[in-house]
Parts: C-alpha cells; structure tokens; sequence
C-alpha cells in the first residue's frame, strides 16, 4: 500500500508540470482546441491520482512521506525535495486538483477565442504544479518553493490580458504586497533553523515545544514572522490591498487563485505550523483579531462595489477573515472545514459571474446589468445557490455548517468580541449577498449588453457549475475531511449553547437576507439618493475605495519610494565620484591657459618666477 | 601542465582568430567557438575525473590543492609561476569556459567589423580570467589581474554602444580602466607590503600563497593590507561606492562584453575576496566584517532602487547586478561554510541571470534597434519566444524557488543568519526590492500596448538553444545543486577554517579586539 502511494504522490504535480512543458515548448505550434485539451486533461488526470491516493489514504490512515532527493546539503542545512501526505494535506489537495479540475474544464469554455490559449493553461498548470508542492512538502523551504511558484503563476495570470497596463501593473501590485508578506515568511525561516537546527516541519512542531515555553518571546516571534507571511498570502490586513485589483485576471483565474486555492494558504500555513502557533498565544490572539478586523472591513466595502467581481473579491477577504478568526480561537480544524466549503461556493460564484460576463459580452458593471435571470437561469441558480453558501443559509448550505462551526468554537473558547465581529459579518454578508443577486439578475436590464446576453451552452460550461452547486449544498458539508490525527482537537461546550447558538446566527442571516431584498427590492430609489449626496455619498465613497488603505500606502509608501528612486536616478555616489575626473579637467584647463604660445608672456613669467624664487630664498634664513 | 594549457589555450585561439580574419569573417568566429569549447570540455573533463573532497588535516595546507604547477620566473624575488586548482576555482573555471563559449555565440552576427581582433580581445580577456583563477602566486595574480583589463577596454572602447547623455563609449572604456587601474595599483603595494614584511622577518623573500599566508605581520600594518587587497575587489566587485564604472562600461560594452563582464569578471573580485583577503588577513577581515556587511547592504538597497529608475535596460540589468554582488559581500563576510558556499552557487547563479538578461537584451537591440525602454512595450505578442524567456530569467533574478539564484541567496541568508540576524532581516527587504525591479522591466519592455503591429523577427535556432541552455542550468542547478556543492565544499572549508578560527594559523599575532 504504501509503495503505490508514493508512486502517486508525485504524480499530482508532475502531471501538471508535464502539461506546463508541453504547451511552453510547443513554441506555438499548438492551437485552441489542442492547448485546452492538453492543460484539461493534465490536470483531470492529476484529480484522478488524487482520488486514487485518497481512496488508499482512507482505507489506512497515516503519515506517508517520499523523499525525491536531497535537494541541498550543507552541514547540518538538509532540506529535501520531500512529500508528506496527511489528513490536512490531502484535503487541501483534493480542494487543488477537484476544483482546479472543474475549473479548467470551465475555462475552455470561457476562454474560447480568446488569443494566446497555450500560455493561459501552460500557466495555469504551472499555478497547480506549485500550489501542491506547497500542501505536500515536508520542509518550509519546499513549503517556500510552491509558496513563491503559486505567488508567480498569481502574477502572471493577473496580468494575463497583458495590452492594457493597467492589468500588468495590477499583477505588478499583487506580486510586490504578497513578497513584503514572503519576506517576513523568509526570516521566520532563518530564525526557526537558527534556533532548531532544522527546516522539516514535523521536526519543527517536534522539537519547538521542547525547546520553548509558552509565550517564549523567541516563539512569539516566529510565530508573527510567519503570521506576517500568511496575511500577505491571503490577502488581510494590513496586507490585503491586491486581491481587489487582482480581478483584472481571467475570471476562471479568480475562481481558482484568488477564491478556492492561493489565497487560503496562509490558513493552511497556520494550521500546519498549529504547534508553533499553539505555543505563542499572543500572536494567535492576533490572527483573530486580524481575522475580526478583516471580516468587517471587506464586509462593508463589499457592500459599495459596483464591479461583480470585485464584491466576490471583497467577500473572498471576508471569509477568509472568518477563518483567520476560527485560527485565532485555536480551532484549526473548523478553518480547514470552511476553507474547502468556501472553496466550493466561492469557485461556483466565480464560475457562474464568468458565465454572466462571457454572456453579456464582457459587461461586468452590475448597474449595466440586471434581469438577467430569464435569459440566464443556469448562471442564475449558480447565485442562488453560490450566494445561500455565501450568506450561511442555515440547514441547507454548506456555508452555515462551516461558519457554524467556526461561531460555535468562538464561543466555546470564550472568545466574545472576535464572536460578536463574526455576528456582524455574518449580517453583512447575507445583505451584499442579496444585493448582488439583485442588481445582477432583478430587475430591468440596464444596457444593452445585457438585453442581448447568451447564455452559455456545453458540457464544458454546464457540469462544472452543477457539480460545484452540489457541492456548496448540504452534501458539501457531508465531506469530513480526516483533520482528527493532525490538528487539535476541537473544543467542546454545552450543546444548549450550541443550539442558541445556531438559531442566534441564522436569525441574523435571514433578517440580513430580508433587509437586503427589502431595500434593493422596494426601497431603490430611496437608498441611491442617500447615497448620492451628504455623508451617505461620503460613505459610499469611503466603502468603495475599501476605506482608503490604497490611498494612504499610496501616499506613505509608493510616492516616497518613486521620489526616492527618481532623487537616486543619476546615480549621486558615482557623480561625487566624478568630481575627481572634473577637478583634473579643470586643472587641466587652467595649466592649458599658461600655454599660450606668447613669447613675451613666457618671458614674464619665467621672470616672474625666477623673482620669486629669489625672493624666498633671500627672505628663509 | 594541464594547468599551464588551460591559461595558454585562449591567448593561442585568441592570436588564432586575429590571423585568420585574413580568409574571412566567418573562420574567426569558428576558431573562436572551437577554443572555448576545447578548454570547456577540458575543464569539464577535469571536474569528471578529479577528486574534489580534499583531505581535511587542520593545518596541512600542502594537500588543500588538486593538481598544482610550479616553475620559478624570477627567482632573484622568490616570484613563481604557481598555479593550482581547487574545487572552487575548477567551478569558476568551467563557468569562464562555458560563458565563454555563450559570448562567442551571442556576438556571431552583431559583431560585424574586425571581427578576428574582437575574438582576440575576448579570448585574452578570458584566458586572463582563468589566469586569475589559477594563479596563487600573488604576482602572478597581480599580472593576470592586470592582463584581463586591457582587451576589454579594447573591447568597450571598439564595439561598444554609445551611452545616454552624451557618454561615449571611449569614456566608459576610459573610466573602466582608470577605475580598476587605480585599484589594482593598490592591489600591488599591498602585496609588496606583505611580500617585504614577510622578507623582514625571514629574511628570503617570496610571493607564495602558502609562505605569506604564514607571514608575521603587526595588526595595524594587517588592516591597511588587508583594505588594500579589499578595495582592490571592491571596485570590481563592485561595493558601493566604488561602483561608478560598472553601469556605463555594462550599457555600453557590446553583448558579448557585457556577458562576460557581469559573468565572469565581477566573479573575480567575489573569488580574490575568498582566495586572497579572508585567508591572508583572517583577523583584520573579522574586524572588518561588520563594515563589509554594512557595505553589502547598503548595495543591494542602491542597487535595486538605482534599478528602478533606470530607462536603458542593459543600465537597468546592470544595477541589478551591483545589487546582487551586495548579497555576495554579506555571505563572504559571515564567513560560514553555509553562507561560503552559498556565495559560490549565487555567483555561478547571477552569472547565468545575468547573462540571460544581458543577451536577452542585445536581441532586442538588434531587432528595434535601441535599449531605451520608453520606446519598447507591448512587445509581448510580437517576438516570438523571447519573451518567454526573458520572464524566466527575470524570474531567476529575482530569487524565484527552483532557480540556482534562489539557492544561492536563501543559502546566504540562512549562512548568515547565525553571525548577523540583523543584516539578514535587512538584506531580506532586498528581495522585495528585486521584485520591483525585476518585474518593472517586464512591465515596461513586454506588456502594456503595443507601440506597432509590425511583427518583429522571432529567435533563430542559435538564439533558442543558447536562451535554453542557460535556462536549463539555472534550473538544473536550482533543483539539484549539489554537483556546485560537493566540489566546492573543500575548498569552502578550508577558508571557513581559516577565517573563523584564526588560532589554528600563525598568520597575524592576536588581537585585542576579538
């Protein structure tokens, strides 16, 4: 059994990465039609490994470790191309290639006509081949290497649509804010193998609580370090200023990095390193608060988009701020629980506002969209469906079981205030929830792109959006990912609690659902004009530009560094250098005056000389 | 003797090319890519069949080499020609070998007048290199120190480009050469220092490696040797301040200078640092390490910002470098084996970058005809595979997991970490700023609207299999950098040894201080 898993093991990446060679060598050569085949079917092959790993992983539960080869060795510095396979890891890993399969799939559709194809699903493989060598390796520096790969392949799928520059610079922003995250990532790891002697992450959770107390202020700080990368990764305060602009990428790009797989690695990063962080309360009190923080922020300025993507892209930070929160209670495995879910209704949401863009000809204002819901029932119930997971309808979406939970563990761990911010995001949630569903298929259509939408057609566009709706249901949450032998066990309280618990949520989730169909159904006219002027308008403004963080960095950060680097521009050390070279050329000119090819004023001078030289030497005794 | 053809192999391919620029054009280039290729293969042959683990005896520096050649030149002063091979200069070579042949390669249809005496300036320039390389007789040294320089202001000063501003290209040759002139005389009279007062105090006078490495020598007199060896490579290094010369020689050398400058020549310096300055001033250099450290921070942060502001992009690519190098003064001065070794797969790392880059840069050139980047963008769609290319070697260069640049840096940092936490937390915002840089250059050459529709002429076979061979390495050692490891780990040992625990040696009396 063993044996056969891992031959397999490599295989999830390696098939993808098979894929990435191909259409990068092809130089060309390979049209539409055989590039989505090729990054489909490397990808549908790579879940069909994962599913046979799976099937053997549950049959015989435990850790299953390949080693590749030694990949550096330096004195005690030995860090592996290593694969370790466990509970937590094979569910992020049926997340990466199930939804990334689906996702593929769906792109062909989406993507058709479009130009440069092969380098789409060359990059997008390349993203897969990465974002599982993150979840499989055993070490933080193969960790860091699918880490940096998944940050690149982000990159170059933002700025996929690379002839307006707006879209580059974009991909520029995500990649600098996520790398000052990496960085602190970087120097957690030179001060873990510093202190542990060793960069294997069983080795690490093994040793540090051997070698620190808790509240060591040493751990304290590893732990921050690699908080300070996970808040890069996925996209919270403070760093969370470019998932925003990332939508400029295609949105099957989206669905996958930015929804269902990159932007939750830093949850999973905590809830690997759980032992470190269990160890530094301080900085997991952070998390939550970070989390708390996050979830309410994205959460209003949710509610002022006009972009269809970007309220996805805000409610993305949102829930992933829910799950900075469930970290922060120390409830690692209620994280991972709502990490997949979300991954299958943020991906089905994703998909489904594709389907709508493609449809209504790449319209993705939602105040030039509306009514659409005739035209497009498949998109629409995508929505409906995406959107109850979204907003945590209780009973039958997968949402309310994780979010549920996460809740739950709040107050089972006595964590009042981060429960209470949660409360309050649960209302917004389900309030820009409904109005995005509103905007987008209620009412009149607004122009004409969406008077003349067609709707998409095909296997290709049809199954994955059914099988991701089925999934965002009840029978999503039915998945029980096998987090027992690996994360902490969840904390357990009185089941009455619980019960007030959950109808205290869904009681907020369905007053916001009805708040939100009563002013976007009924009160329309009423909320655009106090939006439109006074402290509404200012507010409006305020949430739309996500409370002003891009404006400050802009101010605080970018235009010193660019005054900086314009001041520095003709390189100020090498010009004091050159004085030097000016000073003899300028002794150079005035000794050049002296030869002027006068006799009289050579013979002047060397009189005058020769006095001189008289003259000192009759004056010096 | 093995040794001796390896230094004469150039300068005899180099007189070669010059003679046969008489039939044609065309036999110089040949002649110029046979050579190059010969004393590749020979070095290649001699990392396959030599045994590079040396004994590790404390103290027994008579086997710390390879394979070693001695005949005297001037007995009168002790002066010899000793040359001799270790694990580090055998990689190095190879790297001079094989960046040799890349040279040759790029320069086949730029190049297009004097085409013979432009392969014997690259030659002797790469004949010099190996020299410097072999040589452990510190006039030796110093001879082929000098010798590299001279075909390559020939070089910048025949075939290179004009600069921005008015800056001509026999002003930059010019500034090239007074600046590593004025260096390499202080070079000089700190080996004459040394060399007399080893003579004082023994009475016979030598230039060995291994006699002055034993020299008695006062600390203060051991600290101004020392900064005169270390200013000497700092200038070509090149440590900020003493920069000035690099970004005007980069810009305006042709490609094939620019390769071999960026590749090889700068490795020079990192390599007389390692060879020379660490084990002969092991005290001094310890003193010093802070300022060393201190000074390679501050050139990785002025590179990468100078980078930024920069509109040509062979002055861009060269900033880069000037950042990069600052990464390799911290590892040499944290002076751990893993933070040494390290520095060796980082200088054979940026060498590939930068090479990548730099001719990456000269086809761009020869196909729209200038290396200002406000003209370029958009040229994604309209060069074939090259861009593709160049965003791997952008990738390279800055530090992305899977390229032998990231090996090199990480082992760097994590090298340095122990001596310096505070250094490493600060050259680690660095990597940020290679990001800016790295992809500011992407933005601006390859995306954003395209300024025509006019399809531009896609890579020729020889562009494609020379853009994908250096790939190929930078991946192949980024995955798998252990052959880099393995032969240099000896002779990384052996400096380590030297420089962290000076009480093994009698080089210096003791210092108060450490």
């Amino acid at each position: 059994m063993d044996l056969s898993i891992s031959l397999l093991l490599p295989l999830t990446f390696l098939l993808p990465l098979a894929g990435t060679l191909i259409l990068s060598l092809s130089n060309g050569r390979l049209g539409e039609r055989a590039s989505a085949t090729v990054g489909v079917t490397s990808m549908g092959l790579s879940a069909l490994v994962t599913v046979l790993i799976a099937w053997q992983y549950i049959a015989e539960p435990q850790v299953y470790g390949v080693t590749l080869w030694r990949w550096i060795s330096v004195g005690d510095f030995q860090p592996s191309i290593g694969l370790a396979l466990d509970g937590l890891s094979l569910t992020m890993l049926g997340i990466i290639t199930g939804v990334g399969f689906l996702i593929h799939l769906f792109a062909a559709w989406y993507m058709q006509g479009e130009k440069g194809i092969t380098r789409f699903y060359a990059y997008m493989n390349l993203f897969v081949f990465s974002m599982v060598l993150l979840v499989l390796g055993d070490n933080l520096l193969l960790l860091f290497f699918g880490w940096e790969g998944v940050g690149l392949c982000s990159y170059l799928l933002i700025g996929y649509y690379y002839e307006h520059s707006e879209n580059g610079w974009a991909a520029f922003k995500a990649f600098v804010v996520t790398r000052i995250g990496d960085v602190f990532l970087a120097i957690g790891m030179f001060l873990l193998f510093f202190e542990l002697g060793t960069l294997d992450i069983a080795e690490i959770l093994n040793r540090a609580p051997q070698m620190w107390a808790e509240g060591d202020p040493t751990v304290e700080l590893a732990a921050l370090l690699m908080l300070g990368g996970a808040v890069g990764k996925s996209a919270q305060l403070p760093l969370h200023t470019w998932l925003a602009d990332a939508m400029a990428g295609p949105t099957p790009v989206s669905a996958l990095i930015h929804a269902a797989t990159m932007v939750t690695a830093g949850v999973y990063l905590i809830a690997r390193m759980n032992g470190l962080f269990l160890l530094a309360p301080d900085v997991l009190q952070l998390t939550g608060i970070i989390g708390a923080l996050t979830l309410l922020m994205a959460g209003f300025a949710a509610l002022a988009q006009t972009d269809i993507k970007r309220v996805l892209a805000y409610s993305t930070m949102s829930q992933i701020g829910y799950m900075f929160l469930a970290l922060g209670a120390g409830a690692f495995d209620a994280a991972i629980f709502h990490l997949m879910t979300h991954a299958f209704f943020k991906a089905l949401l994703f998909l489904s506002a594709g389907a709508v863009i493609v449809s209504c000809h790449h319209e993705q204002d939602m105040r030039r969209l509306g009514g659409l819901w005739r035209q497009l029932p498949l998109a629409y119930a995508g929505f409906i469906v995406g959107g109850s997971a979204l907003a945590a309808l209780p009973l039958v979406s997968a949402g309310f079981y994780s979010k549920d939970e996460i809740l739950w563990q709040e107050l089972a761990t006595g964590h009042g205030g981060l429960l209470l911010a949660g409360m309050i995001g649960a209302f917004l949630t389900s309030l820009y929830t409904v109005r995005l569903i509103i905007l987008t298929f209620h009412g009149k259509p607004k122009s004409d792109n969406a008077r003349n939408a067609e709707a998409g057609r095909g296997l290709v566009h049809g199954v994955p959006l059914i099988v991701l709706a089925l999934l965002s249901t009840f029978l999503g949450a039915w998945i029980n990912p096998p987090l027992e032998n690996v994360l902490p066990a969840p904390a357990e309280g009185e089941e009455f609690w619980h019960l007030i618990l959950e109808l205290a949520a869904a009681g907020v989730v369905i007053a916001g659902i009805a708040v939100g169909a009563w002013l976007y159904l009924r009160r329309r006219g009423w909320l655009a004009k106090h939006t439109s002027s006074g402290w509404g308008a200012w507010l409006w403004t305020f949430w739309n530009h996500a409370w002003g963080v891009d404006d400050l960095y802009d101010r605080v950060l970018v235009k010193p560094y660019r005054g900086l680097v314009r001041f520095l521009r003709s390189d100020i050390i090498d010009r004091t250098c050159s004085l030097f070279a000016k000073l003899a050329w300028l002794l150079h000119q005035g000794l050049s005056r002296t030869q002027t090819g006068k006799l009289r004023f050579y013979a002047t001078s060397m009189v005058a000389g020769a006095t001189l030289i008289l003259l000192a030497l009759a004056l010096v005794p | 003797m093995m040794l001796v053809w390896l230094i004469l192999i150039p300068f005899i391919g180099g007189l070669l090319c010059w003679q046969a620029e008489r039939i044609g054009d065309t036999p110089p280039r040949w002649i110029a890519l046979g050579t190059m290729g010969l004393e590749l293969l020979l070095t290649l042959w001699l990392w396959w069949s030599g045994d590079f683990q040396l004994p590790e005896i404390a103290g027994a520096q008579a086997s710390q080499w390879a394979l070693e050649f001695r005949a005297p030149w001037i007995p009168r002063f002790g002066i010899e020609i000793h040359l001799a091979l270790d694990g580090l200069s055998l990689i190095l070579i190879a790297l001079t070998g094989f960046l040799g042949v890349l040279a040759v390669v790029c320069s086949w249809k730029e190049i297009i007048g004097r085409v013979g005496f432009f392969h014997l300036n690259l030659l002797w320039i790469l004949g010099g290199v190996v020299g410097v390389f072999l040589a452990i007789d510190l006039f030796l040294f110093f001879f082929f120190w000098e010798l590299m320089l001279v075909p390559m202001y020939f070089l910048i000063a025949l075939w290179g480009h004009s600069g921005t501003q008015g800056k001509t290209r026999i002003g930059a040759a010019t500034k090239f050469f007074i600046y590593t002139q004025a260096s390499g005389l202080l070079m000089l009279v700190a080996i004459l220092g040394l060399a007399f007062a080893h003579h004082a105090a023994t009475g016979v006078y030598s230039f060995s490696y291994d006699e002055l490495r034993n020299a008695p020598v006062s600390d203060e007199l051991a600290m101004w040797l020392m900064l005169g060896f270390f200013i000497a490579f700092a200038v070509k290094l090149p440590v900020v301040p003493l920069h000035g010369w690099l970004p005007d020689a980069h810009a305006q050398a042709p490609t094939a200078g620019s390769v071999d400058l960026a590749g090889i020549l700068l490795k020079t310096a990192a390599y007389g640092m390692l060879r020379f300055t660490l084990p002969l001033f092991p005290e001094a250099s310890q003193a010093f390490a802070p300022v060393a450290m201190a000074l390679g921070v501050v050139g990785i942060f002025y590179g990468a910002l100078l980078a930024c502001g920069q509109q040509d992009i062979k002055r861009l690519i060269a900033y880069t470098s000037i950042s990069h190098m600052g990464f390799v003064l911290i590892g040499i001065y944290a002076g751990t084996q893993l933070a040494l070794q390290g520095v060796v797969v980082l200088m054979v790392a940026h060498a590939f970058s930068a090479a990548g880059l730099f001719i990456m840069s000269g086809q761009i050139y020869e196909r729209i005809h200038t290396r200002d980047m406000t003209q370029m963008g958009g040229l994604w769609g309209r060069l074939g595979s090259l861009p593709g290319f160049s965003l791997c070697f952008v990738a390279a260069s800055l530090g992305m997991p899977g390229t032998a640049n990231f090996i090199g840096e990480f082992m760097v940092l994590f090298g340095t970490f122990p001596v310096a936490p505070w250094v490493v937390a600060i050259a680690s915002v660095g990597l940020v700023l290679a990001a800016i840089y790295s992809l500011f250059l992407m933005q601006r050459v390859h995306y954003g609207p395209a300024k025509s529709d006019e399809p531009l002429e896609g890579l020729d076979h020889r562009e494609y299999v020379m853009l994908l061979g250096i790939l190929a390495l930078v991946l192949f050692f980024g995955l798998y950098p252990q052959p880099l490891l393995e032969t240099s780990g000896a002779a990384m040992h052996e400096i380590q040894r030297l420089f962290t625990d000076p009480a093994l040696t009698t080089t210096i009396l003791p210092t108060g201080a450490s």
